[in-house]
């Protein structure tokens, strides 16, 4: 199933929203306008000749010179049809996509890993939380603009329990003892 | 008389909970011994393996991918190297197909007596993982064989294979292929009838076809709920259409379909590395014949001008990949294993992403375990087969 097909069935389940066919050297894609991504995911997954009944990944990538910067892509998967396809959209920096949690529940952590990686948030998504990276993090690492290599200072919640007094006498005493 | 005080508690399980294949976190609440939520955390070994993949030149990606699913390493490198042979155009030879599909069966047979070993081994039938990696052994001894590396071949290559076969290569499969069914026999005979192992197995972590799927969970696991999804069936790569093998599945859903499931996907494995075997012979052709990617033989670098000049650019440059992006799945041991790439034309990656069976399994374990008992939830992932380097990446 081509793109221009899939298309032609959707227009008249998603009125008003104008889709693009992209280009593609392995199977369909189709660029969907962020406003009725969910609305167009319903239609995708329900409609009997198209029936794309797994979501198998979220990512995204970031195109950084070009405006708008991101593309959050989505690789659908019909088993009765036995056909794929990809579904892209495209984010500004700062820009925000909406969750396709309620249409596939397997969207949850590849969207909080898209939002961990590329800083694009995620509307009405139930537990957008860093995943990948630690909690206290700083910036989103996948980005192009974010430095390959960094320095930081380990980061902990807590001071260590042991000051460098107490660790340097053990250690001489450690020490010590070894000698006899 | 005084009320009772009843609440729930919370147990921390992991990161270094033997258990948990690595460092996987799980925060259980526990009303007794019945888990009310759990949540895992991850990405404790988070190696971002991804963005230092943007920083290598094509060819030098794959021995980072393998470092991914580690238990499964060739199939991370297949799925890359497919999906950049997709945007390259380039078609292989049949010979490289075929020893393409006869290690990654081995690969398989290797990453499945892992989690043979291990998920026995976890409810308490230990002296499994030694049967197991016992037959394991000489799987890694035909990757050294093939390449120099036991567990992380780097073998597959864009545009073919790294060398040809070696001398030898024949005599160790085909000794494995012969040893291997009575083996299997023997590990069932240790567990398919085994009362304590079904008892601690059937019918616990239940999950419907439609649950599976829903979580995306496509795969081993979807195939032990009645799905018959299998990408080397529905969307053959490497000419997996021309080998006789059947899809095993299973309806009830449980950790002992998961079992029954994957230890008869063993058994089909063993069927096409037999018949993948018969038809490479020793010597021949082991990389397409594409100048743009595959280096020049030797003995014309050594005597000719334009294959020296071509030598030293494939190795000093790189290749340029045409601009676009592909994503190609494979069966990879734990489920659809796909890779998505996307070039800008020049000669590193723009973005290399993995679909990793193991993350999405990961997510879907809280409602596999939900209202079972903590002892189920070390059976539910063994029977998962997740591998925290494929999840955390």
């Amino acid at each position: 199933m081509d793109a221009s097909a899939v298309i032609d069935t959707l227009t008249p389940l998603v009125p008003g929203a104008e889709f693009e066919a992209g280009t593609s050297v392995d199977f369909a894609c189709l660029y969907v306008p962020v406003g009725r991504l969910v609305e167009t995911c319903r239609a995708l997954r329900d409609t009997p000749s198209l029936r794309f009944n797994v979501l198998t990944e979220v990512t995204a990538a970031d195109y950084l010179p070009r405006n708008p910067r991101f593309e959050v892509v989505y690789h659908l998967l019909s088993i009765p049809n036995r056909s794929k396809l990809r579904v892209k959209v495209r984010v500004e920096d700062g820009g925000s996509v909406p969750t396709v949690q309620q249409v596939w529940p397997s969207a949850g952590w590849p969207e909080r890993e898209v939002w961990d990686m590329f800083g694009i948030i995620v509307d009405g998504h139930t537990d957008l939380r860093r995943l990948l990276m630690p909690e206290d993090w700083e910036g989103h690492p996948q980005r192009k603009d974010y430095p390959v290599q960094i320095r930081k200072t380990p980061q902990t919640y807590e001071p260590l329990e042991v000051s460098e007094e107490e660790f340097r006498a053990n250690l001489e005493r450690d020490r010590v003892k070894r000698a006899h | 008389m005084a009320e009772l005080r009843t609440e729930t508690m919370t147990v921390n399980m992991g990161p270094q909970h033997p258990s948990t294949h690595g460092v996987l976190r799980l925060v259980l609440e526990l009303d007794g011994e019945v888990i009310q939520s759990v949540i895992p955390t991850i990405g404790y070994l988070h190696t971002g393996i991804e963005k230092t993949a943007e920083q290598k030149k094509w060819q030098q990606v794959i021995p980072l991918v393998e470092r991914m699913d580690y238990l499964g390493a060739q199939s991370n490198s297949l799925s890359y190297a497919l999906c950049v042979e997709k945007l390259l155009g380039l078609e292989m030879p049949e010979r490289v197909k075929n020893i393409r599909v006869l290690l990654a069966e081995l690969q398989r047979l290797a990453s499945h007596l892992v989690w043979l070993g291990t998920h026995a081994m976890e409810i308490g039938a230990v002296s499994m993982l030694f049967y197991a990696l016992r037959e394991r052994e000489l799987l890694m001894n035909i990757n050294e064989l093939v390449a120099g590396f036991r567990f992380f071949p780097s073998y597959f290559r864009i545009g073919g294979l790294r060398e040809d076969l070696p001398r030898g290569f024949h005599d160790a499969v085909n000794a494995f292929l012969e040893r291997f069914p009575a083996k299997l026999d023997e590990y069932e005979g240790l567990l398919t009838k085994n009362d304590m192992f079904r008892r601690r197995t059937e019918g616990v972590g239940v999950l419907t076809e439609e649950q599976a799927l829903a979580w995306g969970l496509v795969g081993p696991i979807a195939r032990a709920s009645g799905s018959d999804y299998d990408v080397r069936k529905y969307f053959p790569y490497c000419g997996y259409e021309t080998y006789d093998f059947t899809v095993p599945t299973a309806t009830e859903g449980d950790v002992f379909a998961r079992y029954r499931v994957r230890v008869a996907e063993m058994r089909q494995s063993h069927r096409i590395a037999s018949q993948a075997i018969t038809r490479i012979t020793p010597t021949g052709v082991w990389a397409c014949d594409d100048p743009r990617v595959v280096p020049p033989p030797k003995d014309k670098v050594y005597t000719e001008m334009e294959a020296l000049i071509q030598h030293f650019l494939i190795y000093s440059q790189g290749f340029t990949v045409p601009a676009g992006d592909a994503y190609v799945p494979i069966e990879g041991p734990r489920g659809e294993h796909g890779c998505y790439v996307v070039s800008d034309g020049t000669n590193r990656p723009w973005r290399v992403k993995m679909r990793p069976p193991s993350f999405v399994a990961i997510q879907a374990l809280p409602s596999i375990v939900k209202g079972g008992l903590i002892a189920d939830v070390v059976a539910v992932i063994g029977s998962t087969d997740v591998v925290m380097g494929d999840c955390d990446r």
